[in-house]
């Protein structure tokens, strides 16, 4: 048995390490196209201190260290790029602490977002937190590390907006806090310290979250959505910045897709409203509906399909169905709202060219500041070629994110190539200094975000 | 004119014009209405191809099964007047394609169910009322290869209904059925009000929904326990369309033990549920769909009903919650009639959303 499994079996216990091939197979790729890479241990720590004991060993013998949640960014993001020790996140799972006149969560790295949405329902029904369109197992911290959005995004921005302090173990095994933490007082902000967060969108390559505090926002007595059907997707900017204007909706997501066949070549906008009685809905509803976007409707230009109660989060999962094998990835772009027009045309262009069922989705964030748009591509995992094509209609479209002026979200290996070749250099240059400074050995989940 | 069974002469020698002067949406003198069904005959624009809320009633009350509302349509998709917003017909227009291969067509040789687009309400055809029925249609990925396609009525459509019906009905006729129990009475007014106005063959025998659990629930007699509930009826418009099966519904409470309230809105006075409404493109349609709703869970409560009683999913999923917000337990009639016969509880499906 080798010295460095022994000394993580001492760090986590026996049951919480493992270097058998049929585990390490498990944790060797993720859900989209990416090259499968076989990590050289497994460890499930329980807590930062067992984190700052796994982080001074890597570094002492120079053994990459990949921190893991949910596992779902399907990016490749946390697939051992060049071996290592990964350390699987989700047994930290505790809910600390939970302020309701503050509204914040105090929670540890690996708790998901489901568990946080069951937690508030059952013991704070009057507060919600942004969740993502993210499978429930998908953790908070993943969401926040690559600055992901959720269905509060429009009033509050993206979740990694969120952010009213963070536990970090740096990459020499120093446990650092953020926010107003750092002094005792509490987990309620982030602000007025100076700044030192260098670790949101950095895929753990400055370091591992291991506790985050988060904002907690009123939920609604009654949530649900409206939605409204357009034909002209050059409707569609001018549609969100009215919607937006109202300052009376929780989420606004755009959607297209070629199956069912009921989307194809229309745009559906759905619009999430909150309400604590019926009186406010109504008047939340006939000024959206009514007033704002009535003229649409008369002029032939636009359908009110009604309003459901219920959320329905956006679940670009289904287009995994499109074909047999059940694989799906996609790219998504932080982009200027009105470029949705030709998003989606150039999306369907690659998707044709394909012979992929094109699917296109679109979530407002901030007040139109910017929208994530999603190309998603559906591919069948027994099947090599048809996982070639995914990755090759993917790639095309990471290159047509910044083409057309956005920044290319959650970019794998390929995507922050891209990006890199664009970066300014003073930008670039702070990055690598950043990088070295902090991981001077390089041991943190390397082969992303590596700066020439 | 592609409606063979109208005759413009029954409306030439009309007295009252009731197709018109009955309805609830437009409100209309005999004279006037006589002269715009006339002109409607004829092609001609008419006020009321715009002002029409597509909610079928014309078609019950004409006595002389004209069908008033077909004709209405037509113009409607001759002159381009739907009463929808183009973006809604492309979209319900696509909802029908079949899109997950073909059907499993099995030869039954036995009395069917068709669930047709409503696949997933499956679990509303189950126990002994429905023993010894094959279903078809009861893959959701498959429906709308047995979709009934009457919805484009609300469209102004109708040619969509005329093209596509006849391959709808050759599928459920490959299953060799003899006798097709249809789930939604939609469909049964496809294959009997539709199919006869336009000379459609229909090569097997339909059964409305009610009139069969009627005949179920008589065989099933000895197990009845009267429900002992007030009851209120929610008639979907496309009931309009097979009016002599809706004395099947005061049978039902009847053999039951359910006591229907006295309501304003009721039987030939029905309002609909206002779901098509909602979308259409003249000003106000939202609103006015929440006055039609309204008004009618106020005719519920004010009537003292505890159970509101549905046939068709859509007008469920329109009122289901604002019925139970009020105190009222919402349910399909097929359940009614599984907890006449101790086969459910109703109390479950009192409240019906966490969010309302």
């Amino acid at each position: 048995m080798d010295d460095i499994y022994k000394a993580l079996c001492r760090i986590v216990g026996n049951e919480h390490c493992s270097n058998r091939p049929e585990e390490l197979f498990i944790y060797s790729f993720d859900l989209g196209t990416f090259e499968p890479k076989r990590p050289d241990y497994v460890v499930a720590p329980k807590s930062a201190e067992e984190i700052q004991a796994i982080v001074r060993l890597a570094n002492e013998n120079s053994i990459p260290v990949i921190p893991l949640g949910g596992g779902l960014s399907l990016a490749g993001l946390a697939v051992p790029l060049k071996g290592g020790i990964i350390i699987d996140l989700k047994r930290m799972d505790k809910i600390i602490d939970v302020n309701e006149k503050a509204r914040y969560a105090l929670i540890e790295c690996g708790v998901s977002q489901g568990q946080l949405t069951s937690y508030l329902e059952q013991h704070y029904p009057h507060l919600t937190h942004s969740e993502p369109g993210a499978p429930p197992a998908a953790t908070m911290a993943g969401n926040i590390m690559i600055h992901g959005q959720g269905d509060l995004a429009h009033p509050y921005g993206f979740t990694s907006d969120m952010i009213c302090g963070l536990e970090v173990v740096l990459p020499h095994g120093d446990i650092l806090r953020i926010g107003s933490s750092a002094i005792n007082a509490g987990w309620f902000s982030m602000h007025p310290l100076p700044d030192l967060n260098v670790f949101l969108g950095w895929y753990g390559t400055t370091g591992i979250i291991t506790k985050l505090s988060i904002k907690l926002f009123p939920a609604k007595k009654i949530r649900g959505f409206g939605t409204l059907v357009v034909e002209d997707e050059d409707l569609v900017p001018e549609i969100i910045y009215k919607i937006t204007h109202t300052q009376l909706c929780e989420d606004i997501i755009a959607f297209s897709r070629a199956i069912p066949p009921f989307a194809s070549g229309l745009h559906h906008i759905t619009v999430n409203i909150g309400a604590d009685s019926e009186k406010e809905l109504e008047f939340k509803q006939e000024i959206i509906w009514d007033d704002v976007l009535g003229e649409y409707i008369r002029q032939d230009f636009a359908g009110y399909l009604g309003f459901k109660r219920g959320l329905e989060r956006p679940q670009v999962s289904k287009t995994s169905d499109y074909k047999k094998g059940g694989g799906f990835e996609y790219v998504g772009g932080i982009m200027p709202v009105e470029t949705y027009p030709i998003c989606y045309k150039k999306g369907r262009e690659i998707s044709e060219r394909h012979n992929i069922p094109y699917t296109v989705t679109a979530r407002v964030i901030g007040a139109a500041n910017s929208m994530m748009f999603a190309w998603t591509y559906a591919f069948n995992r027994a099947e090599p070629e048809s996982i070639k094509q995914a990755r090759e209609a993917l790639h095309e479209t990471d290159g047509l994110v910044l083409e057309l002026g956005g920044v290319i979200w959650k970019p794998g290996v390929y995507g922050q190539r891209l990006l890199m070749e664009r970066l300014d250099p003073v930008t670039k240059d702070l990055m690598k200094k950043i990088k070295t400074l902090l991981d001077p050995k390089g041991i943190m989940n390397p082969g992303n975000w590596e700066i020439f | 004119m592609n409606l063979p069974e109208f005759d413009i002469d029954i409306c030439m020698s009309c007295a009252d014009a009731a197709c018109l002067t009955k309805c609830q949406h437009i409100s209309i003198q005999r004279d006037v209405a006589h002269k715009e069904i006339l002109k409607i005959a004829r092609g001609e624009d008419s006020p009321v191809l715009h002002e029409c809320v597509t909610c079928y009633a014309c078609e019950e009350y004409c006595p002389y099964g004209n069908h008033p509302f077909y004709l209405i349509v037509e113009r409607q998709e001759m002159l381009g007047i739907s009463p929808q917003p183009s973006p809604l017909i492309k979209r319900a227009i696509n909802i029908g394609i079949p899109f997950r291969g073909e059907p499993d067509i099995k030869e039954i040789n036995g009395p069917v169910i068709n669930m047709g687009a409503f696949s997933p309400l499956k679990h509303l055809i189950e126990g002994k009322l429905f023993e010894g029925l094959t279903v078809i249609s009861d893959d959701e990925r498959k429906m709308f290869h047995y979709f009934c396609q009457l919805m484009y009525l609300h469209y102004g459509k109708i040619s969509i209904i005329k093209e596509r019906l006849p391959n709808v009905i050759a599928n459920i006729a490959k299953h060799k059925p003899t006798e097709v129990i249809c789930f939604h009475d939609e469909c049964y007014g496809a294959y009997t009000s539709f199919c006869n106005a336009y000379n459609i063959d229909v090569p097997f025998k339909p059964v409305h929904l009610f009139e069969f659990l009627y005949n179920r629930l008589t065989v099933l007699k000895d197990t009845i326990k009267p429900v002992g509930l007030r009851v209120a009826y929610q008639r979907p418009c496309s009931s309009r369309l097979s009016p002599d099966k809706h004395k099947f519904v005061e049978k039902i409470f009847k053999l039951i033990g359910a006591e229907p309230v006295k309501r304003k809105y009721a039987d030939e006075n029905a309002l609909c549920c206002a779901l098509t409404i909602q979308g259409q493109k003249k000003e106000g349609s939202r609103r006015r769909s929440l006055e039609i709703q309204n008004k009618n869970i106020e005719d519920m409560k004010d009537s003292g009903a505890e159970v509101c009683v549905f046939n068709c999913p859509a007008c469920y999923d329109t009122l289901s919650e604002k019925v139970s917000q009020h105190g009222i337990i919402p349910v399909f009639m097929s359940d009614l009639c599984r907890y006449a016969i101790g086969e459910i509880n109703l109390e479950n499906k009192r409240f019906i959303n966490k969010y309302g």
